[in-house]
């Protein structure tokens, strides 16, 4: 019988640490518009989607936006910057702590909910995009990569548009 | 010239005060009195067909979706015998909007409230102490009134159209038929995508777009904007004006279709110079983003956007294909429900590819968007105007004809032509 059979291992600590800090700093490169910087948090293969909870949910292909590998997400980045016309707005990602489904030492498995707040020059901050993050991560030499974000989100209708990523 | 309104009466609508359609006063767009009147004689009158499914979203009976026709939520629902019925989403007893879940399978509609139950075509079947409760003595209590006739007491029933895949309804039982509501010269169009095969459904987009409903007809009935707005149309030659091009109306120029074909894209002096959209050193990272890939059907055109007033959208633009549905909600705002679709036929490459030029349309799409947004602003400019303002639609004159040329905005004005006329304005 162990001393503290309720005690948690260090390893499940340390996926759950590593995933918890990566997403801050996933958001925080969004909320700056640091997009090159958001890219460079993918692994080259990497597939990206926003997605509405009812294709999800119901098994249709069909995305928001989806993205497989860094060259789009490069296609991405430069319409955001150079040729989508939109009205400039900020984006505030509140990003809950990851529940960790599986770490077997080469991928991390995790979800977490998420809400992005909208504010537009001159005006009030709007509840923009609610949803959860269905993540697998691998291990890299400078830390965790996203090999896979899947962004489902429940908001049934987009505010217009939606420009950046999530 | 002078717009403003003649008088601002619940009585009174404004009226325009000249010729033509080629000037639209901007309370068109904001005048709550106003888009009453379009919502009674467009959407929920006036012998107007309004798209609200494809059959391919019910597949099997029983089947059902949630759906609009104006402002009125219906269900669109397939019965045993296959046939599709759309009847209004409003309890016959106490109006309740009964039917919450958007999709699913029902074998008949119970409101929860008193438990009125429907058949699947909207029929009345039965209700709860209809003949009273009798007591053990033998006395009936309540009940309804003897000459209570489950008849009169069905869900609002709707004419249904159903046309190689597509789902019409109108409140109007005296609409004329379908195919004479669409018209000969856009009916080839039609069949050109909807020619029988099966389709498959991919997937659903929603925006909620803060601008009036007629905005967005308007934007795919604007042929002089893709070239000049989107960069990846004018930049990779998927849309602009040194394209083989026609422009394609009904004989009311309510419906529309703009064709084009489409080219290498690059510099070309005539419709590149000075274009800030254009980008001439521009590449894809990723060319699977707009690898294209012709079809048998094409028979020529690669983008053909069809504009069914005043409902939808039915977009192919080279693999991607999509209806847009308008839900207009109030004269500032409507919802815009994109439902991608592909065939039966497609294989497994044809299936991802579609999906791949998806990332063009809808809300975060690398040329929708734009449209989105560009209607908020045209909206906002309208507002803070008034209703003496007005647009400039006289690209290529002041009348209304089709045209074998997209330098043109004859179908605006082909549309409004006809709205002054259904309007009475």
């Amino acid at each position: 019988m162990p001393m503290r059979p309720h005690a948690i291992a260090l390893s499940v600590l340390e996926s759950q640490y590593r995933v918890d800090q990566f997403n801050a700093a996933y958001g925080d490169c969004l909320d700056r518009g640091a997009y090159d910087s958001w890219i460079a948090m993918f692994t080259e293969d990497c597939l990206y989607k926003v997605v509405p909870r009812e294709n999800h949910d119901a098994g249709l292909p069909l995305c928001t936006m989806a993205l497989e590998g860094q060259g789009m997400l490069k296609d991405r980045v430069y319409g955001i910057t150079n040729t989508l016309f939109h009205a400039p707005y900020y984006q505030r990602h509140v990003i809950g702590g990851a529940r960790i489904l599986s770490d077997n030492g080469i991928t991390i498995e995790a979800t977490a909910n998420y809400s992005v707040f909208r504010t537009k020059p001159g005006s009030v901050s709007e509840v923009y995009n609610v949803g959860r993050y269905l993540d697998r991560f691998v291990y890299g030499d400078q830390g965790l990569l996203l090999q896979e974000r899947l962004c489902v989100f429940d908001s049934e209708l987009i505010l217009n548009s939606l420009i950046y990523p999530i | 010239m002078n717009f403003a309104p003649t008088s601002l009466s619940a009585e009174t609508l404004p009226r325009w005060a000249d010729e033509g359609s080629s000037r639209i006063p901007f309370w068109a767009y904001t005048d709550p009195m106003v888009y009453r009147r379009e919502i009674e004689r467009f959407f929920h009158g006036g012998g107007h067909w309004c798209y609200v499914a494809l059959e391919a979203e019910l597949p099997k009976a029983g089947d059902y979706k949630l759906s609009y026709v104006g402002e009125r939520q219906v269900i669109v629902v397939r019965d045993r015998d296959q046939s599709i019925h759309v009847v209004e989403n409003r309890c016959a007893h106490r109006g309740v909007r009964f039917c919450q879940k958007p999709r699913g399978t029902a074998r008949s509609f119970v409101c929860p409230y008193h438990q009125w139950t429907y058949k699947l075509n909207g029929d009345l079947a039965g209700l709860p102490f209809r003949q009273g409760v009798k007591k053990d003595d033998g006395e009936v209590q309540g009940g309804m009134p003897p000459d209570f006739d489950l008849k009169q007491h069905g869900l609002t029933k709707l004419k249904v159209a159903t046309y190689n895949g597509l789902v019409f309804a109108t409140f109007d039982h005296d609409a004329p038929g379908f195919e004479d509501y669409i018209g000969p010269d856009v009916m080839p169009w039609l069949n050109r995508i909807f020619d029988g095969r099966k389709l498959t459904i991919l997937g659903t987009n929603r925006q909620r777009i803060p601008g009036n409903w007629k905005l967005m007809m308007e934007n795919i009935k604007d042929p002089y904007h893709p070239g000049l707005l989107h960069t990846w149309f004018v930049t990779f030659g998927l849309w602009r004006a040194d394209q083989q091009s026609r422009m394609v109306m009904d004989s009311h120029g309510r419906h529309a279709v703009m064709i084009s074909q489409r080219n290498a894209g690059g510099e070309a002096k005539a419709v590149t110079e000075g274009v800030t959209s254009f980008k001439k050193d521009m590449t894809l990272n990723d060319t699977r983003l707009l690898d294209v890939m012709p079809e048998y059907w094409w028979k020529g055109p690669t983008v053909t956007m069809i504009t069914l007033f005043p409902s939808v959208i039915i977009q192919q633009q080279v693999n991607s294909l999509s209806t847009r549905h308008i839900v207009p909600s109030g004269p500032d705002a409507f919802d815009f429900v994109w439902t991608h679709f592909g065939f039966e036929e497609d294989d497994e490459t044809m299936t991802r590819r579609r999906l791949r030029q998806a990332n063009l349309f809808g809300p975060a799409g690398f040329v929708s968007a734009d449209d989105g947004e560009v209607i908020e602003f045209s909206q906002d400019g309208f507002r803070q105007k008034g209703a003496e303002g007005a647009t400039v639609c006289e690209l290529d004159g002041r009348g209304i004809a089709p045209t074998s040329h997209m330098v043109t905005e004859t179908l605006i004005r082909g549309m409004y032509g006809y709205w002054r006329k259904v309007m009475e304005i």
